[in-house]
C-alpha cells in the first residue's frame, strides 16, 4: 500500500467526510421519525374522517417536506466520497461494503422517492386508503435505508463475514449473512432509528410548546404532544436500553474505543461508572507520546462499570494501558504491541507473496497461497490484524479520549433527560395543566437544539472513538486515502462548506417561517 | 450453478440499463435547462418547472442507484474512476446537490437565497449534468491517464484529476449529444404533459434545432468511435490496441446491433412524428430509442473481451469486467438481490399512473396542495 502519505491529506479528506456526515445527519433522524409520526396522524385522519386530524398532518407533512429535500441532497455526497477520497478502502473492501450500499439503493430509496411524490401530489388524486398506505410505506423505506447504511458501517466498526483474497488485494464475502445480523449492526441500527424517533418526538413537542405559549392552535398542539410523549417516552426507552447494548458489544470488540469513551486508562476490578466528569492536562503519558489526561472532578457509581460490562463486580475492566500492553484475557482480547506483531507478520506474507507473482515464481506463490492465505489460523490468528502492520507504536491505535469521553458523557445525560422531558409532558397532560405551566414548554421548546445536538454527539463518539482506523483492526485511515493533492481536497472542503452552510440558512429560515405561520385553514 | 463469467456479464448488464433508464430520466434536466426561455409568462413556467419537479426524484434515485450498484458489482472502477477523475465526479455532484432543494424551496417564503438563486440552481443542474456525465462516460470508449499498483490501488497521471477528459474532443461530442438528447426528451415530455395551446407552439419550434444538435454530436462521436483504435483483451490476458474494435463489437454482436439500430430508429421516429405530425406522445419513442442505444453502446463498450475503462497511460492497468468484478459470492448474492427490481419498476409505473392520470393545467396547479 502506499507508505508515505501526506498526513494534510488525511485530515482534510477526514474534515471533509466529518462535514458532509454531519450535515447529512441534522437532517436524516427527523426523517426517519417525522414520518412515523405523520404516519400515526394520517392513520387517525382516515379512521375519524375528521378534518382537523388532517390539517395537523398536513402541517407536519410540509416540515418533513423541507428537511426531507435537503436530506436527500446531502446524501448523495457520502455515497460518492467513498470512492473520491477513500478510494483504495473502497477497493480493498468494496465487495462487501458496496452490496449494502446498492442494496439501498433498489430496496429502500426507490420505495421512499415513489410514495414520497403520492404523499405529496396524491391528496387529491388517489383514495385515502392509498394515500395513507404511501405514507406508511415513506416511512418504512427511511428506516430501511437507515438499515443498509448502517449495516455497512457496522461492518467498519465490526469486520465480519469476509476471507482476504492476496490475488486481488482485496477482502471478499463469504457469508452475507454474518454481515447482516453482525451485533454491532443490530445494536447501531435499533440505537440510531429509535434516536430518530426520539429526535422528531422531541422537535414535534418542542414546536408545539411554542404554539401553547403564543396560545394559538390549541386543540391541534395539544394532540400533536400527546402523540409525540408517547411516541418519545417509548423511544427513550429503547434509545437508552439499545445504548446500553451497544456499549456492551463495543467492550468485546473495540476495547480501545469503550476505554476511551470511559476515559480509563488503568483498569481495576470493582470498576466505577463515571456519571460527570471533567477531565484536565496531566504530566503523564501513555507510554512515550500521548498524555494522559486525568480527572479534575467526577461523579462516580462505584461498581457499575464492572457490573455493566462483566455482570459482576469482580469483573476486571481493561484501561487504555492494559490493552497496550496485556490485553484482555477475560475476552480473550490481545494487547495491541502483540497485534502490531501479528499484523507486521501478515504483511510480510503478503509481500514476499507479491514478490513471488512478481518474479512470476509459480511455485513459491502456490506454496504461500496454500500455507498462509488458505489456512484459517493465518487468517484469523495474523490477518486479522493487518491493519496493525502501519501504526508506528502502540499508542497510534488510542483515539481522542476526551472527545471520545465528552461526546458520550454528553450524549448519555441528555439521553435521560429526554426520559425525563416526556414524562412531565404526560404526567401535565395528564393533569390538564400544561398549558399553564410555562418553564415545561419553555424546557421543551429549548430541548429541540438539545436533542440535535445529542444525536451528533452519538456520531462523533462512534466515529472519533474509531479512530486509527477506518476498518477496525484492518485498515487505519492513513492508508484508505485517494491519492489527491490536498490542495484539492481542501478546496472542495470550503466548496462543501460554504454550499452547505448557504442551504441550512435556508432550510432552518423556511422552516421557521412555515412554523410561524402555522397550519393551512 | 451459476458461473462467474455468467455473473459478470449480467451486473454489467444491470449496471448498463441503470444507466440507460438514467439517461432516459435526464429529460428532467434537459427541461431545466430552459425554464427561462421556453415559457412566454410566469405561468408557463409555473407549469414547467412542477411537471418536471415531480419527476425529479426519480432521476436523482436512479443516479444514486447507479453508483450503488457500480460499486457493489465493479468496485475497482468505483475506486479508480471516483478515486483518480476527482474532480469530475466532484463537479457532477455539484450540480446534483443544488438541484435537490432549488425545487422544494424555490418559491417558499423566507428561502434566504431567493427564488432566482434557486431557478439558477436548476439551469446549472440541467446544463451541467447530462454535459458532464456524457463526457464521463465517453472515456470508457477514449481512455483516461491513471495506473494501478500491485495493491490495485489508483494513481492518477496528470494533476487535472479528470479535467483533462475536456481537451478530447470525443468526449465533448459525446457530452454535448447527452446534453441535447435531455433537452429534446425534455421537450418532448413538456409536450406530453402539459395542456396549453401557447407552450405547445414554442417548444415544437424549440424541438427542431435541438434534435438536429443531438444528432450531429452524437454522430461526430459514433462515427469518430466506430472509425477509430479501441482496447482490446488478447489471448493471454494483456490490453492491445485493436483497429475499428468497437466497430468489430457491433458487428460480432449481431443482438446488439439490432438493438443499437432499433433505438436509433425509435428516437428519430419520436422526433420525426412530433416535428413532422404535430403527435404529442413521441416522448415514449424517444424514451424507449434513448435506453435502447445507451444500453447498446453500454454494451460494446464492455461486452466481448473489451477494456470498458481504458487507461491511454498503462495499457495493462485497463479495466475490463471480469478484472473489476466483485466476487463470487457478492454477484451471486446481488443477484438474487435484483430479482427485486421488477417489483420495484412495478409500484413505481403505480404510483406514477395513479398521480399522472390528467394533463398538468392552470387549474390543476391552482388546486394542488404542494406546488412548488
Ligand atoms: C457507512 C459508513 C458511515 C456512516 C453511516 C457514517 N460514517 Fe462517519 N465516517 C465514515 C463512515 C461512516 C468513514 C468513511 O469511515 C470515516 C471517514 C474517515 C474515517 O475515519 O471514517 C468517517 C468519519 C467520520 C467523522 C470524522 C472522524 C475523524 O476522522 O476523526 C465524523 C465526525 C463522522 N464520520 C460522523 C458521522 C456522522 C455524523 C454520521 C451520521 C450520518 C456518520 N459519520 C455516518
Ligand atoms: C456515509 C453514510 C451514508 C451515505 C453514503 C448515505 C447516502 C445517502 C444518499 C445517497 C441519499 C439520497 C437518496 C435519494 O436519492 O433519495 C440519502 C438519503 C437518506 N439517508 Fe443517507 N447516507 C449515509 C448515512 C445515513 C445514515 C447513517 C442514515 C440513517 C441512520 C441515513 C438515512 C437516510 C435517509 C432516511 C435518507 C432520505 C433523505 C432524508 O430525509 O434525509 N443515511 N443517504
Ligand atoms: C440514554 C443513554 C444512551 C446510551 C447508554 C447510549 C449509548 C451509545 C453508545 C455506546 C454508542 C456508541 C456505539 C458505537 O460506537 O458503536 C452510541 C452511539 C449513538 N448514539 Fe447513543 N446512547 C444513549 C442515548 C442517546 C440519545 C438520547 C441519542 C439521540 C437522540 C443517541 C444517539 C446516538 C447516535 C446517533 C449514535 C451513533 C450511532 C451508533 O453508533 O449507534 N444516543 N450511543
Amino acid at each position: 500500500m502506499i507508505e508515505n502519505v501526506d498526513l494534510s491529506l488525511v485530515d482534510w479528506s477526514r474534515a471533509q467526510f466529518a462535514l458532509t456526515a454531519i450535515y447529512h445527519w441534522l437532517f436524516v433522524p427527523l426523517t426517519l421519525g417525522l414520518s412515523f409520526i405523520v404516519a400515526m396522524m394520517e392513520t387517525i385522519y382516515v379512521k375519524t374522517g375528521k378534518e382537523e386530524w388532517k390539517r395537523m398532518t398536513r402541517f407536519w407533512m410540509t416540515l418533513f417536506g423541507i428537511n426531507f429535500a435537503i436530506g436527500v441532497a446531502t446524501g448523495i455526497i457520502l455515497e460518492f466520497e467513498f470512492g473520491t477520497n477513500w478510494s483504495n478502502y473502497s477497493w480493498f473492501v468494496g465487495d462487501i461494503f458496496g452490496a449494502p450500499l446498492a442494496i439501498e439503493g433498489i430496496l429502500a430509496f426507490f420505495l421512499e422517492s415513489t410514495f414520497v411524490a403520492v404523499m405529496f401530489f396524491g391528496w387529491n388524486k388517489v383514495s385515502k386508503k392509498f394515500h395513507l398506505a404511501s405514507t406508511w410505506l415513506v416511512a418504512i423505506g427511511a428506516n430501511l435505508s437507515a438499515l443498509w447504511i448502517l449495516v455497512a458501517n457496522a461492518w467498519m466498526q465490526n469486520p465480519v463475514g469476509m476471507t482476504f483474497n492476496p490475488d486481488t488485494a482485496r477482502n471478499e464475502m463469504v457469508n452475507f449473512w454474518a454481515v447482516l445480523f453482525n451485533p454491532v449492526a443490530v445494536d447501531k441500527f435499533l440505537h440510531t432509528i429509535f434516536s430518530g424517533f426520539l429526535l422528531a418526538s422531541v422537535f414535534v413537542m418542542g414546536i408545539s410548546a411554542w404554539f401553547m405559549l403564543k396560545k394559538r392552535e390549541e386543540w391541534l398542539t395539544k394532540r400533536s404532544i400527546l402523540i409525540a410523549a408517547v411516541f418519545g417516552l417509548l423511544s427513550s426507552l429503547m434509545v437508552a436500553f439499545t445504548g446500553d447494548m451497544s456499549a456492551k458489544t463495543l467492550a468485546k470488540v473495540q476495547p480501545v474505543k469503550f476505554a476511551a469513551m470511559e476515559a480509563l486508562y488503568d483498569g481495576s476490578k470493582d470498576a466505577g461508572l463515571v456519571a460527570f466528569g471533567v477531565l484536565k492536562k496531566s504530566d503523564e503519558k501513555i507510554l512515550e507520546k500521548k498524555e494522559v489526561k486525568d480527572f479534575a472532578m467526577k461523579i462516580r457509581i462505584p461498581g457499575l462499570l464492572s457490573i455493566m460490562t462483566g455482570g459482576s463486580r469482580d469483573v476486571f475492566v481493561p484501561g487504555i494501558r492494559d490493552l497496550i500492553s496485556y490485553g484482555d484475557s477475560v475476552r480473550n482480547i490481545l494487547s495491541i504491541s502483540e497485534m502490531m506483531q501479528r499484523g507486521l507478520y501478515a504483511k510480510e506474507v503478503l509481500n514476499d507473496y507479491k514478490r513471488a507473482k512478481m518474479l512470476n515464481d509459480k511455485e513459491q506463490a502456490e506454496i504461500i497461497k496454500n500455507e498462509y492465505f488458505g489456512s484459517r489460523t493465518f487468517l484469523e490468528e495474523n490477518f486479522r490484524y493487518f491493519g496493525y502492520a502501519f501504526l508506528n507504536s502502540p499508542e497510534d491505535a488510542v483515539p481522542n479520549v476526551p472527545v471520545a469521553f465528552y461526546t458520550f458523557h454528553l450524549m448519555v445525560m441528555l439521553g435521560f433527560f429526554f426520559i425525563l422531558v416526556c414524562m412531565i409532558a404526560l404526567f401535565l397532560l395528564y393533569r390538564g395543566s400544561l398549558q399553564k405551566n410555562k418553564w415545561f414548554l419553555w424546557v421543551a421548546l429549548l430541548s429541540i437544539p438539545l436533542v440535535y445536538i445529542c444525536s451528533e454527539a452519538g456520531w462523533v463518539t462512534a466515529e472519533m472513538g474509531r479512530q486509527p482506523w477506518i476498518i477496525q483492526d484492518l485498515m487505519p485511515v492513513s492508508v484508505a486515502v485517494s491519492q489527491i493533492s490536498p490542495g484539492a481536497v481542501m478546496t472542495t472542503f470550503i466548496l462543501f462548506a460554504v454550499l452547505f452552510t448557504a442551504l441550512l440558512a435556508a432550510e432552518v429560515s423556511i422552516m421557521v417561517k412555515q412554523i410561524k405561520t402555522g397550519p393551512k385553514h | 450453478m451459476i458461473s462467474y463469467i455468467f455473473l459478470q456479464h449480467y451486473w454489467w448488464m444491470i449496471v448498463s440499463l441503470l444507466a440507460s433508464l438514467l439517461v432516459f430520466l435526464l429529460f428532467v434536466q434537459g427541461g431545466q435547462t430552459m425554464i427561462f426561455r421556453l415559457p412566454g409568462n410566469e405561468s408557463q413556467k409555473t407549469m414547467i418547472i412542477n411537471t418536471l419537479g415531480r419527476k425529479w426524484e426519480f432521476t436523482f434515485t436512479t443516479l444514486v442507484t447507479f453508483g450503488g450498484a457500480f460499486f457493489a458489482s465493479f468496485p475497482l472502477f468505483y475506486a479508480t474512476s471516483f478515486g483518480g477523475a476527482y474532480w469530475v465526479w466532484i463537479a457532477i455532484l455539484f450540480s446534483f446537490i443544488i438541484q435537490a432543494v432549488a425545487y422544494e424551496y424555490r418559491s417558499k417564503p423566507a428561502n434566504v437565497l431567493g427564488k432566482k438563486t434557486f431557478d439558477i440552481f436548476l439551469y446549472l443542474n440541467g446544463a451541467l449534468g447530462p454535459f458532464l456525465l456524457g463526457t464521463a462516460v465517453a472515456t470508457f470508449f477514449t481512455g483516461s491517464y491513471f495506473s494501478l499498483n500491485y495493491m490495485n490501488n489508483v494513481l492518477w497521471a496528470t494533476p487535472f484529476h479528470g479535467l483533462e477528459a475536456l481537451l478530447d474532443g470525443r468526449n465533448i461530442a459525446l457530452g454535448l449529444a447527452v446534453l441535447f438528447l435531455a433537452k429534446t426528451n425534455g421537450l418532448l415530455y413538456i409536450i406530453n404533459s402539459i395542456e396549453d395551446e401557447d407552450l405547445l407552439i414554442r417548444a415544437r419550434n424549440k424541438l427542431i434545432f435541438n434534435s438536429i444538435a443531438f444528432l450531429a454530436f452524437f454522430l461526430i462521436f459514433l462515427v469518430s468511435i466506430l472509425l477509430s483504435k479501441g482496447f482490446a483483451v488478447s489471448g493471454n490476458g494483456s490490453i492491445v490496441m485493436e483497429n475499428f474494435k468497437y466497430l468489430h463489437n457491433l458487428l460480432q454482436m449481431p443482438v446488439v446491433l439490432v438493438f443499437f439500430l432499433a433505438g436509433v430508429g425509435s428516437v428519430l421516429w419520436g422526433i420525426g412524428t412530433s416535428v413532422f405530425k404535430g403527435r404529442r406522445d413521441s416522448i415514449w419513442y424517444t424514451g424507449a430509442g434513448t435506453i435502447a442505444v445507451v444500453f447498446s453502446l453500454f454494451l460494446i463498450a464492455g461486452f466481448n473481451n473489451t477494456a470498458f475503462y481504458p487507461s491511454i497511460y498503462d495499457l495493462n492497468s485497463s479495466l475490463t469486467i471480469s478484472k473489476a468484478a466483485s466476487s463470487k459470492f457478492t454477484l451471486t448474492t446481488m443477484f438474487y438481490v435484483s430479482f427485486i427490481i421488477p417489483f420495484v419498476v412495478a409500484y413505481i409505473w403505480y404510483a406514477w399512473k395513479s398521480i399522472n392520470n390528467r394533463k398538468i393545467t392552470e387549474e390543476e396547479m391552482k388546486e394542488d396542495v404542494h406546488v412548488y
